[in-house]
């Protein structure tokens, strides 16, 4: 199967991604630039983090106005696999193609730390390989990752478990003090109600390799390879 | 002299050097030209007060592809078709009078000087030095240089993985803000910093032109602090998006066959860039300076010339080759522009509109006054390095609760909160993350790998500057060797009080024979620097600070060390001793008895040789796999070495000798050459015979294991206690 990786001016974490779905996982992939407008080509889109268009307004608030956007929007609307990670979900957020907003930080600070992610639902493309009540141990790297959005979204996306991950401690323990940035419910990352858009802010392309401090991330790429390549068979 | 001595204090040249410039020029200068020479000779661009010490700088390895001094960094081989360049550089100054965007600025311009080499930037690290936390201007500083780290690091991608920061009195008002930049050269795709060929293009990329910067470097970098104050408009601001673009875009124009030649402009803007190519392409050069993009309307050409605005670059370009330079520069949203042409001749050429402003040798303009001293060694400094340090009374408080104290003051206390704020995982080759001696990297595709580390323990330095800038070359190169890397090459950030005084003329002095001496017992080279001078504040001069960051190579990657104990029951050694605790001799400007007892005195020492075995010994068996943890015994000796693994590991240990009497000295002492490895029981033999080979003393002290710090049989402090003490000690001293 072929990756396709959005690449925005800003974007950096473009060779991270295609390091870790390319050069660790084997499969093809491709940077996209941001005035391509045809992905006909690819099974799967990345929007990877950065600071697309130097998050100038609001992060992600420029990127969703470029023609690869246009584009991305008709990907998933056919059904397509999206994932964004980090920038690339406040991108997802920003389109309208997820619902909510990443805010600053609760604290104010950018942090860079390591996470564990509970996954919440192990049903989904994204994270079908994960075992249930399983965490993922997966960097984030990011000042506004503060995910939130109004009672009914938040209600309809728990009741649909459309919360695909959640801050948690090394066992699973979801608490108001393992929060790193303040994200409502401790969410961590969501996926659309069709199921074929995923939005996380740690970054699962940084956790690749043990030689790097784990490999956990591969759990969720390789979770999109089993599926695509089961549906194009 | 026509001039006025207002007008020569703006630029910063003394009436000697106006009647220097007269003398080789055979007439006055221009009104431009007088700007140029400004900019030129100032200490920041011409090194006047160092470039006769830096000579005498090691500066030779088989492993150096590119000499100091030749483009603006020296490049280092480390195989498999890899190549590094790495150069520290200050922007000390700048951080004083506007902490955010002096910083922020600072780590701007260092990416800058890396990728002008063909390099990509891999790494960032950040040496700090501020006045005592206590202070609410200096926590105003301290925030603001770490959020302008902090936010031009995050947005550009490129890890930054190390660093140290270090509080005293000494820098209370003017910090010091270090950066460095580490940059990868794959085969082949080394850029160069000239032209070709008389007619070769010169474009200027990047951002527009703008009034911001004026006099940064003559100005701001050679005064002291209190004239800076107004000098905020001398700051320039940063845009780290629009620095990302540029990175990515210079290094792919490196594919082009018209381009030839990349340099960034930093310091003294397009003077010191546009008439280093020329100079460096030993030819002339025809600026034609109404064509510079302007950010406002109504600039000088005086002004053009010395703005500062950030990111911005140079390129050589062969004539009729600049079209798909612009296609690609276009493709990147940015600006590219002819501004210039090298030709045959001696002098920088500078029109605007049609009509010659200045004609002037190149030569004239770039070789800056030499002014050489020798140091004579104030008897102040002899009564400091002869005090008693038996006087020093031992402390009335328990060693429990002094060793709690010191795991919790500002300069030992973990850095988490800082480096939490800093992305280091970027590029996905971080192996050991900030928090240990030296950050490791792997190179992808290659078994190799690097380890980075920044040194300078300023009171060391104050207290005898030659040993002193020795030990900082050794713990920055001991900070390599612990996590099995051999040290490979250097680079040194010179931070230094008013030169024209006599005790900086000694500290520089023995300094950089000190730097030499240390540098050449190891066998590395000084591949690049920079020097950074006038630091002072209330009229006291800095205590002198030669920051040194080392690159270690290690062959294969995956065997590397960590500071962090590892399993219950191994074998806690010190390798480089015969005894368990240290003497009193070891109190020599060390942090106990600053921070304690308010005293700066002692004289530091180092057995330059039993330093080389002792990491030579740590390398091997971390190469041979013999050993679980490494850890460098430095700020806090052996105590806080203990603790800290401990810590980090989240395992006690137990110590079986008492301290002593003396137990201060004895837990808190620094007397230099000594790591703290543990190991499992069954390697100890194979320990016991790498050190007698190499003649290293080395001490079995204890055990890993249970969950207190044993000290003896009567010391013993709980790890959570200690834990607790040395993750919140930072946020507790700098909040406020």
């Amino acid at each position: 199967m072929k990756f396709g990786i959005v690449v925005f001016p800003g974007t950096w974490s473009e060779k991270d991604t295609h390091h870790a779905v390319n050069g660790v996982l084997g499969q093809d992939a491709e940077y996209i630039w941001h005035g391509d407008e045809k992905l006909d080509q690819y099974d799967a889109i990345v929007l990877p983090g950065g600071f697309s268009y130097g998050d100038f307004l609001r992060c992600g608030a420029i990127a969703r106005f470029s023609p690869v956007m246009e584009a991305v929007r008709n990907f998933a609307d056919n059904g397509g696999p999206v994932v964004g990670i980090c920038n690339g979900f406040q991108v997802l957020c920003e389109s309208g193609l997820l619902p909510g907003v990443l805010m600053r930080n609760d604290h104010l600070e950018f942090r860079c730390i390591w996470t564990d992610l509970k996954v919440e639902n192990t049903s989904t493309m994204f994270t079908s390989k994960a075992n249930a009540g399983e965490t993922l141990h997966i960097p984030m790297s990011h000042g506004e990752g503060n995910y939130q959005a109004d009672a009914a979204t938040i209600k309809r996306l728990e009741d649909n478990g459309q919360v695909v991950f959640r801050y948690a401690d090394a066992d699973g323990n979801v608490t108001p003090e393992i929060n790193p940035n303040g994200s409502i419910n401790n969410i961590a990352g969501i996926v659309n109600e069709r199921g074929n858009v995923m939005g996380m802010m740690p970054h699962p392309e940084k956790a690749s390799e043990k030689l790097i401090g784990g490999d956990d991330g591969n759990v969720i790429f390789s979770s999109m390879i089993e599926n695509i390549v089961a549906t194009l068979a | 002299m026509t001039v006025s001595q207002e007008t020569l204090d703006e630029i910063a040249l003394s009436s000697e050097e106006y009647e220097a410039i007269i003398d080789r020029l055979g007439r006055e200068p221009e009104p431009l030209e007088l700007g140029l020479f400004g900019a030129l000779w100032s200490e920041h661009c011409g090194y006047k007060h160092t470039k006769a010490l830096l000579r005498t700088l090691p500066s030779s390895s088989e492993r150096l592809l590119v000499a100091p001094g030749a483009e603006n960094a020296g490049v280092v081989d480390l195989g498999d078709g890899l190549s590094v360049c790495f150069k520290i550089e200050s922007h000390n100054h700048p951080s004083a009078v506007e902490p955010f965007e002096g910083a922020a600025t600072g780590v701007g311009g260092i990416i800058r000087d890396i990728f002008a080499m063909g390099a990509r930037p891999i790494a960032l690290l950040n040496s700090l030095r501020f006045g005592k936390p206590d202070d609410a201007r200096t926590r105003y500083l301290l925030n603001g240089v770490i959020g302008g780290i902090s936010s031009y690091g995050n947005c550009i991608g490129i890890p930054d993985v190390g660093g140290e920061i270090f509080f005293s009195d000494s820098y209370k008002g003017n910090p010091l803000v270090n950066a460095m930049c580490v940059g990868l050269i794959e085969d082949g795709k080394m850029a160069s910093a000239s032209a070709k060929e008389p007619g070769d293009l010169l474009l200027l990329v990047g951002a527009d032109t703008g009034r911001d910067g004026i006099h940064g470097a003559s100005g701001l970098a050679s005064r002291s602090f209190e004239e800076q104050a107004e000098m905020r408009s001398a700051v320039q601001v940063g845009n780290p998006f629009l620095e990302k673009v540029l990175i990515e875009a210079c290094i792919e124009s490196l594919d082009l066959p018209g381009v030839v030649g990349l340099q960034d402009c930093g310091a003294a803007g397009i003077t010191s860039a546009a008439i280093e190519m020329a100079e460096r392409s030993g030819m002339g050069l025809k600026l034609l300076i109404d064509t510079v993009p302007r950010r406002e309307e109504g600039m000088t050409p005086y002004e053009v010339m010395l703005s500062e605005s950030q990111e911005r670059m140079l390129l050589a370009v062969t004539p009729g080759q600049e079209g798909p330079v612009f296609d690609l520069f276009k493709k990147w949203d940015l600006d590219a522009t002819v501004i210039g042409v090298f030709e045959l001749g001696e002098d920088v050429r500078i029109f605007d509109n049609g009509e010659l402003v200045t004609s002037t040798p190149v030569i004239t303009l770039t070789d800056a006054p030499e002014y050489k001293f020798t140091g004579v060694k104030p008897q102040w400094l002899t009564d400091l390095q002869n005090a008693d340090l038996s006087a020093i009374p031992v402390p009335s408080e328990s060693p429990s609760a002094l060793l709690l104290k010191m795991l919790a003051a500002p300069n030992i206390a973990s850095r988490f909160p800082i480096y939490r704020q800093y992305d280091y995982h970027v590029q996905t080759n971080t192996v050991v993350e900030p928090g240990g001696d030296a950050a490791v990297l792997r190179l992808k595709g290659s078994k190799r790998g690097i380890a980075l580390s920044t040194d300078c323990n300023g009171r060391i330095c104050y207290l005898d500057p030659e040993i002193g800038t020795a030990i900082a070359v050794a713990e920055a190169c001991r900070n390599l060797s612990v996590t099995g890397a051999e040290p490979v090459a250097l680079t040194d950030g010179l931070n230094f009080g008013n030169p024209e005084t006599a005790d900086v003329q000694f500290q520089l002095t023995e300094s950089i024979a000190g730097m030499t001496r240390a540098a050449e017992a190891f066998g590395i080279p000084i591949v690049s620097g920079n020097a950074s001078m006038y630091n002072q504040s209330a009229g006291k001069d800095i205590y002198p600070t030669p920051i040194i960051g080392s690159l270690g190579l290690l062959e294969d990657v995956e065997k590397h060390a960590t500071v962090a104990f590892k399993s219950e029951g191994d074998v806690i050694v010190l390798l480089g001793t015969d005894s368990t605790w240290d003497v009193l001799d070891g109190l020599a400007a060390s942090e106990y008895i600053d921070l304690i007892h308010d005293k700066v005195e002692g004289q530091p020492a180092l057995d330059l040789d039993l330093e080389i075995r002792t990491q030579a010994v740590c390398r091997d068996a971390i190469a041979n796999d013999l050993i679980a943890s490494g850890h460098d015994v430095s700020d806090g000796g052996l105590a806080i070495a203990i603790a800290e693994s401990a810590i980090i590991g989240e395992i006690g240990a137990v110590i079986s000798e008492a301290p002593g009497d003396r137990w201060d000295a004895a837990m808190f002492g620094e007397t230099q050459s000594r790591i703290l490895v543990s190991l499992s029981q069954e390697n100890l033999g194979k320990l016991e015979e790498l050190a007698s080979a190499s003649n290293v003393p080395m001490t079995v002290i204890g055990s890993v294991g249970g969950n207190s710090l044993s000290f003896g049989d009567s010391i013993s402090t709980p790890l959570a206690d200690a834990d607790d003490a040395w993750k919140n000690g930072f946020i507790l001293a700098t909040s406020d």
